[in-house]
């Protein structure tokens, strides 16, 4: 075994764990007390330095603690700020000096201040480099111009993270820096974006003349697709921390209904579901084994794969799922834009399966998942590009 | 076991060093022009090859207890060995000997007869098979097709009859391990292969590096091994370890494969450039590697079931088998498809894993039959 992480071991940050955890009861104490405190253990990301959250340990660690949260009664830590513990804070720990990283990370830790991700836009979906979004110098600062979609969270977000183009005249990877924006800046409109489920958990955000402080900038100006990408990876390994149990996930929706309705079954559906079953555990026992490989130093091509698979299973359970309802598959309950985020109610499934339409296209679609997967884990060469060495203006868009 | 560390799926470094010894010897002893010439001999096989296995490398028996003169490592390091044979096509007595008969050995109440039996057998000099009736994945009792008959005092002697077919290994096999009907069930017979009135003839199989045999016994005396008590275990034992080395064997199979694919997308050019730029060539490569990966999870999570008992043995084989057949053979045919018509080739070896695809997921029984016992474990229990 590696022996650099000898002072820091599996026990001593369950142990820590536990010390939070006992001191700060999850469910009879407030969150944010419970994640402050969490948060000046080191415990939101073990592997930050000490004092941002931090105890300089392990990454593989991490999982050890969450699940002493877990047995407790706590959240899983990124559920208080998904896209905040998903991709902000490792940007912020790698390119904002400690003071001002410490500043920003507790109440992101805790929840007290939500984060978005300003990335997206209209005309850049996969082709995320090409965004369109001007940054132009302004004095100490700069002014930002453009339009931003697929943000979740925006109404609700103190601080966004944002790629703005800030040279066109280079190929498009070169022009881009990467800010943090609060939220509440003037020029920043939040309108909500209604989706297939009536539900509006996404937001076009507009920046019109929005004056970002030149010290909100992260990383070098022109470096901002490579400070994005330095958490990409964060985000895919993430993925990984979690044990399933045996039927749990999407497939216990499924499991729970054909247990529901016997008068339904019949040896087609029983075939459908069991190769579903068989699916769930490929994808459970796959996920198992890349957070074993991950613990011991050698992520392999597995954490890739999980995404991909995950997603277009959870699309064929809720196929299954209408067809084992029958003629009820037909209705929908309420496409009310307030309708709660944990689906629930009469027609929580058919819900859950419009909503599963999406997993094929949020973080990637799989289109872009396969090629990634091609590209980067089987090192085939990337397509021809029309756009590839063009200066940015010069791109047909 | 410290927390947050899986029980299963850790390789550790004597398994690493394992898995690049077999390869390595796979790679001077057995390459593919040598599986070519074996596969084309009438045997199918070359017992020089297997006894270097055995006594060189010393990798036939990891899996049998140390009680039973074996080297006890365990199934997981059984499995490392079947992937490696797998991925090279190595021709011998791997199904009959490794992924039945000893593991059928290793639960024989009697241990003496058993630990005499696979001494000889995983240096490599002794090919034994296991006769039994699994070709649907689990013992079968009502398809036994040799009967068994006590000749004269209790105990003293049995001769068996009738015919089993498609046996594997049946015809190099000197020790055959046979389950017959008695008039109380079924029991497991020591037959050896120079028996009178034994015949072995071989079958001509698709699968020129897998053979099979129909074996007639008429009246051929036998010794008892196990009671009508044990024989089911035994049976049940050995189709669940055979189900998960068959799958390591094919997850071994399927690798190799999704390896040729990716090299020769990456080298072969058409309209001026690597078909693995293609998207509709890139995207099929990805999907024989997620399903190479998940075959892999189920494979090495059944020999770490089996191992450790972190799984219900039953269950953890049937997932196996249910869905990593269906892996080599889909990975092998996608394999096909994307050589073009070089992969439809007799030069090429693709048609071997597409061959050897076809007879590991028919031994031990089909997919469905698989995805059948998982159905009634999971949604009729």
């Amino acid at each position: 075994m590696t022996t650099d992480s000898s002072t820091l071991d599996a026990t001593a940050v369950a142990s820590l764990a536990r010390q939070v955890v006992e001191a700060h009861p999850p469910g009879q104490v407030p969150l944010v007390e419970l994640m402050g405190a969490w948060y000046d253990a080191g415990l939101a990301w073990v592997h930050f330095p000490v004092g941002r959250g931090g105890l300089d340990a392990p990454r593989a660690l991490q999982p050890v603690a969450n699940r002493v949260m877990r047995d407790a009664g706590g959240p899983e830590p990124r559920t208080v700020n998904t896209i905040g513990y998903g991709i902000v804070a490792g940007t912020i720990v790698r390119h904002v000096p400690p003071v001002t990283a410490n500043r920003l990370l507790r109440p992101l830790a805790t929840g007290e201040e939500l984060w978005c991700q300003l990335f997206s836009e209209p005309g850049a979906g996969s082709d995320l480099a090409g965004l369109a979004t001007r940054a132009v110098r302004d004095g100490e600062g700069w002014r930002v111009n453009g339009q931003k979609v697929w943000t979740s969270l925006a109404h609700k977000s103190a601080w966004a993270v944002l790629l703005a183009r800030t040279d066109p005249d280079v190929p498009k990877h070169q022009g881009l820096t990467y800010f943090i924006v609060e939220m509440t800046t003037p020029g920043i409109e939040v309108r909500p974006l209604r989706q297939i489920t009536g539900r509006a958990s996404f937001n076009e955000v507009f920046l019109d003349e929005v004056y970002v402080p030149d010290t909100q900038r992260l990383g070098d100006v022109g470096a901002g697709w490579f400070v994005a990408n330095s958490t990409l990876g964060d985000e895919r390994t993430s993925l990984g921390d979690r044990v399933a149990a045996r039927s749990s996930g999407t497939i216990a929706d499924a499991l729970e209904l054909w247990t529901a309705r016997p008068e339904r079954h019949t040896p087609v559906l029983r075939d459908r579901l069991a190769r579903l079953w068989l699916r769930a555990e490929s994808q459970r026992l796959t996920a198992d084994r890349a957070r074993v490989s991950a613990v011991r130093g050698n992520p392999g091509p597995e954490s890739a794969i999980i995404k991909l698979v995950g997603s277009e299973l959870a699309q064929s359970v809720y196929e299954f799922c209408l067809d084992l309802l029958g003629p009820e598959a037909a209705l929908v309950d309420t496409y009310s834009p307030d309708a709660p985020d944990d689906v629930s109610g009469p027609t929580a499934l058919q819900r859950k399966f419009l909503r599963s339409r999406a997993t094929t296209l949020e973080g990637g679609t799989s289109e872009i998942m396969r090629n990634v997967i091609g590209e980067r884990v089987l090192k085939l060469p990337q397509e021809i590009r029309n756009d590839k060495g063009k200066p940015w203006k010069e791109i047909p868009r | 076991m410290s927390e947050g560390v899986g029980q299963e799926f850790a390789f550790d470094e004597d398994l690493l060093e394992l898995r690049r010894m077999v390869r390595e010897f796979c790679q001077e002893v057995s390459p593919e022009d040598v599986v070519r010439t074996t596969m084309e001999t009438e045997s199918g096989w070359d017992p020089v090859l297997w006894k270097r296995l055995g006594s060189e490398l010393g990798v036939l028996g990891l899996a049998v207890p140390e009680s039973l003169g074996g080297d006890g490592v365990g199934l997981v390091a059984s499995a490392i060995v079947l992937e490696e044979l797998g991925a090279a096509l190595v021709c011998g007595p791997v199904v009959g000997t490794l992924a039945l008969a000893l593991p059928a050995l290793s639960v024989l109440p009697d241990h003496e007869t058993a630990g005499e039996l696979m001494a000889d057998a995983v240096v490599g000099e002794r090919v034994l098979t296991l006769v039994a009736p699994l070709a649907g994945g689990t013992f079968d009792a009502d398809a036994l097709s040799v009967s068994a008959t006590s000749s004269g005092s209790a105990g003293a002697g049995w001769t068996l009859h009738g015919v089993a077919d498609h046996v594997p290994d049946g015809a190099i096999a000197d020790t055959l391990l046979v389950v017959a009907r008695t008039s109380d069930g079924a029991a497991l017979f020591l037959v050896d292969a120079a028996a009178m009135g034994l015949t072995a003839t071989p079958l001509t199989t698709m699968d020129l590096t897998r053979r099979q045999a129909r074996l007639e016994l008429d009246d051929v005396p036998a010794r008892l091994l196990a009671d009508e008590l044990a024989t089911p275990g035994i049976c049940e034992h050995a189709a669940q370890v055979g189900a998960v080395l068959l799958a390591a064997a094919q997850v071994g199979g399927a690798q190799a494969m999704l390896d040729r694919t990716v090299e020769h997308a990456r080298t072969r050019l058409q309209f001026g450039q690597a078909i693995g730029a293609f998207q509709a060539v890139k995207h099929k490569c990805a999907d024989m590697l997620m399903a190479v990966e998940q075959a892999r999870s189920l494979a090495y999570h059944g020999a770490w079931a089996l191992q450790d008992g972190t799984d219900d043995p039953a269950l953890a084989a049937a997932l196996a088998r249910a869905v990593v057949s269906e892996t080599y053979f889909r990975v092998s045919a996608t394999a096909m498809q994307l050589h073009g018509g070089s992969g439809f080739t007799w030069e090429l070896p693709i048609h071997l894993h597409l061959k050897r695809a076809v007879s590991d997921g028919i031994a031990l029984g089909s997919s469905e039959d698989a995805v059948e016992r998982v159905a009634r474990l999971v949604l009729d229990a």
